[in-house]
């Protein structure tokens, strides 16, 4: 039916077919924590403005929480509570979920693209990024149970013992996420964190923190065990330096080019002995390549445990 | 030397028909049949060569029949020498135009849609390989099929990692690879075969066992409506001729072998001069050892999973049980009354722990050797398990008194039947393990710790268990010392066989 568009809005579905008079129902967006979707504690709100984006259910501003201080402590217990039985799982099984992960990913090709194009990528690029996205989630998935072939050793002490060294995950891990690429970047620093066991409290991007939503209700649907992964959206400044002071956080991971910002959570982070990872927006680009994925990144984010054992009748 | 056994201990055991335990009829289980309606076995294959179904060239097919029942369940192709040359051909192609050059994280996708159609179809392929094969279904359901999609899982995650599995340095793929797979575990044996070879960037033409080709021929399905290239698999099927004729085929790059090692040594001998890469598995007569400090409950249990297990039909059993003498009366005596437990029968029945022999062949060749055993001297133990009239089955066996140089005690059996010696001092208990030509694996029991690793030195065995047996992973590095063959088969060492390394 033939509508003056000069006058009157056009309502589109999220399969982008013109539905006159039908009204779309908005998503609320929401952060991810211990495998269900909440709003922030404090109540408080941001908003971001999106293009106009032919395919999208979205109004031009939506509403996201902004996470407080104490969302991100509440998010440490669940992650803290969720460590041991997603350390204890079989390696395989680990490997098993990231792979269903980039099923589900792969299934929500189009929905993952429209959310890039909304916060400005090109279709080329939003295309290219869900793309190198889910090829990445492959990799890890691939990695969970090689870490240990690759990384321990037996050591040839001098002397009748049996000695070997295993690589271990550390527990809770704290990420700011690079502001860009919103979902490569994401997926990027989360992946080979819980890769080896860890699990994750991860602060999204402000830039597009909706990315990071709808990649959360991928994880969602995708068998990880709530709690891995917890995403909260907000302020970098205001949530991280308690992040980095939390006794139960052991380690930390920043990607921002806000270089005062890295200083302060590295010294923040000294008073309990954390393992500090800091990258800036150098690093951050570097991941949209091959050379953002590797060992390396999972590597920063084991322990390392020596075991002996005589050897004798 | 034979141990002198007491007169008691030869009244015990030469009371085969009357077992000290008797459970009246509290043990008797109601059938527990596994459903096989919902499987499709067609009623004839042809050879899957180049992603399509050819006609052999031979013209000419032969039946698979089911060991439980001798019944027919099917007609697969009779590869001749030009059907080989064909797949060979289709692989070489495959290899030419894409898979040789195909981005490892691209191959990789293709390898984790085989391993996740494994899953869906799992319990099809378990029903089938039970039926083809004789194994029970317990084992088939629960180890054989998981492990078979597992390595495919596993390997899918190296294609794209191959530089960090070789420290950096330069890995490239071989090209065509010939696979020959035995019948004792028809899907696990082409999921250890064809998974590594298309992680490292090869392609394949595999022979899986004449009496147990159709889960392969199931794989071959898989692998179609995967969309894996066509000839990146190909799948033949045929006798020993059929893999002769690929083993000596001039155009395929590497072999792989698993099977008895007089065959792996014709084919060690005639690739002699070629260039080609080799790796054997071959056969294996491991020592199961128990300490008298072990947990002697559990050590039965690791004999009767060792020897038992799979009707016995697996490389690396634990066909010779080695006991320290202060305890060997009390393990023959809890042995005895362990087997006695066992249920031997219908396969396909969830209750069974013991199938059918693979094939009339086998069976022939596994009383022969009973019959050299008590020949040589030997005292037989068979426990009084009822078996079904139809089908080749074969009751637990073991034998006392036996000499380290008699038959059962130097040859692989490959059947329900164990050789048992014993040995005073840890030094003997090596003495003995390592007195054989081969060295595929061994068992340590003991509760000291220590032990096992002073034992896990000494032993010439490319897998030992400690206070456990037939355990497998796709991560662990499966494979023999001397004559059980060369080359290792899953984990990062698994690798090196299927592609060239500067």
């Amino acid at each position: 039916m033939a509508k003056k568009a000069t006058k009157e809005r056009a309502y589109i579905t999220s399969i982008g077919t013109v539905a006159a008079g039908r009204v779309s129902v908005n998503k609320a967006y929401k952060m991810y924590v211990g495998g269900a979707f909440v709003r922030s504690e404090s109540g408080r709100y941001f908003q971001v403005a999106a293009s106009a984006v032919a395919g999208s259910a979205d109004p031009d501003v939506v509403n996201i929480p902004l996470g407080s201080r104490k969302d991100g402590r509440d998010a440490v217990l669940v992650a803290k509570n969720a460590h041991e039985p997603w350390a204890g799982r079989t390696a395989f099984n680990r490997g098993q979920i990231l792979y269903r992960l980039a099923e589900v990913m792969e299934s929500r090709r189009a929905e993952l693209t429209a959310s890039l194009t909304r916060a400005g990528s090109t279709a080329a690029e939003a295309l290219a990024e869900v793309s190198a996205s889910i090829d990445r989630a492959v990799y890890y998935s691939g990695f969970c149970d090689k870490i240990s072939s690759l990384l321990a050793s037996h050591n040839p002490v001098s002397g009748p013992h049996f000695g070997f060294t295993v690589p271990e995950s550390m527990g809770v891990v704290a990420i700011v996420a690079p502001e860009e690429p919103a979902l490569l970047g994401l997926l990027s620093t989360i992946l080979p964190v819980i890769a080896s066991g860890n699990t994750a409290v991860v602060i999204a991007s402000k830039r597009d923190p909706r990315t990071a939503v709808v990649f959360c209700e991928c994880l969602a649907t995708s068998d990880l065990p709530g709690g891995v992964v917890n995403v909260l959206t907000g302020d970098a400044s205001e949530i991280a330096p308690h992040l980095a002071k939390h006794r139960e956080v052991n380690a930390m991971d920043t990607w921002s080019d806000d270089d005062a910002l890295r200083t302060l959570l590295e010294q923040e982070g000294a008073g309990s002995v954390k393992r500090m990872r800091s990258h800036d927006a150098r690093a951050c680009a570097r991941l949209r390549d091959e050379s953002g994925q590797g060992i390396g990144y999972i590597e920063k984010f084991l322990e390392f445990k020596t075991v002996w054992h005589p050897v004798g009748v | 030397m034979k141990k002198e056994i007491t007169k008691a201990g030869k009244a015990t055991l030469a009371r085969t028909e009357t077992p000290t335990l008797d459970f009246g009829h509290a043990w008797d289980y109601a059938p527990a049949p596994e459903s096989s309606d919902h499987v499709k076995i067609e009623s004839r294959y042809d050879l899957f060569i180049g992603g399509e179904w050819k006609a052999p060239k031979s013209k000419k097919y032969f039946a698979t029949v089911s060991p439980s029942t001798e019944q027919k369940l099917a007609e697969v192709a009779d590869a001749n020498a030009a059907d080989v040359d064909d797949a060979v051909k289709a692989a070489r192609k495959a290899y030419d135009t894409h898979w040789g050059k195909m981005p490892g994280k691209e191959r990789a996708k293709y390898i984790f849609r085989i391993a996740r159609a494994m899953q869906e179809k799992a319990r099809e392929l378990s029903v089938v390989e039970t039926m083809d094969g004789g194994k029970p279904i317990k084992e088939s359901r629960d180890v054989d099929v998981p492990l078979a999609a597992a390595h495919f899982f596993y390997h899918a995650g190296w294609a794209d990692k191959l530089d960090l599995a070789f420290h950096g340095r330069r890995v490239r793929p071989l090209g065509v690879a010939g696979q020959i797979i035995p019948w004792n575990f028809p899907l696990l044996m082409a999921a250890w075969k064809i998974a590594p070879a298309l992680a490292g960037g090869n392609t394949v033409v595999l022979k899986p066992a004449e009496t147990t080709p159709l889960t392969a021929l199931m794989l071959a399905k898989i692998i179609q409506e995967a969309e894996l290239p066509p000839g990146v698999v190909n799948i033949i099927t045929g006798a020993g001729q059929t893999g002769a004729a690929l083993a000596s085929h001039k155009d395929v790059n590497k072999v792989a072998f698993t099977g008895s090692t007089d065959i792996g040594k014709l084919i060690q001998k005639n690739l002699a001069g070629s260039g080609k890469k080799l790796t054997l598995e071959l056969g294996g007569k491991a020592a199961n050892i128990i300490f008298a400090d072990a947990p002697i409950d559990q050590a039965v249990d690791g004999i009767v999973n060792g020897i038992y297990f799979n009707q016995g039909h697996v490389c690396c059993a634990g066909s010779r049980l080695l006991v320290e003498e202060s305890v060997h009366d009390l393990v023959v005596k809890k042995l005895r009354d362990r087997i006695a437990t066992l249920r031997v029968g219908d396969p396909l029945d969830k209750n069974t722990d013991i199938g059918a022999i693979n094939s009339k062949m086998q069976y022939e060749k596994i009383h022969e050797l009973i019959a050299a055993g008590e020949a040589e001297g030997g005292e037989r133990y068979t426990a009084p398990c009822k078996l079904p009239s139809k089908g080749y089955f074969i009751a637990p066996t073991f034998f006392t008194g036996v000499s380290m140089s008699s038959r059962i005690a130097r040859e692989e059996i490959f059947g329900p039947v164990l050789s048992i010696m014993t040995f005073r001092t840890p030094d003997e208990a090596v003495e003995k393990a390592n007195n054989t030509m081969y060295g595929l694996s061994a068992g340590i029991w003991t509760d000291k710790g220590a032990k096992i690793f002073w034992m896990t030195q000494r032993l010439k065995a490319g897998v030992i268990w400690g206070n456990t047996f037939n355990k497998f992973d796709p991560t662990s590095p499966f494979g023999g010392y001397k004559e059980s063959g060369f080359g290792r088969e899953g984990g990062r060492q698994g690798l090196s066989a299927y592609v060239e390394v500067e």
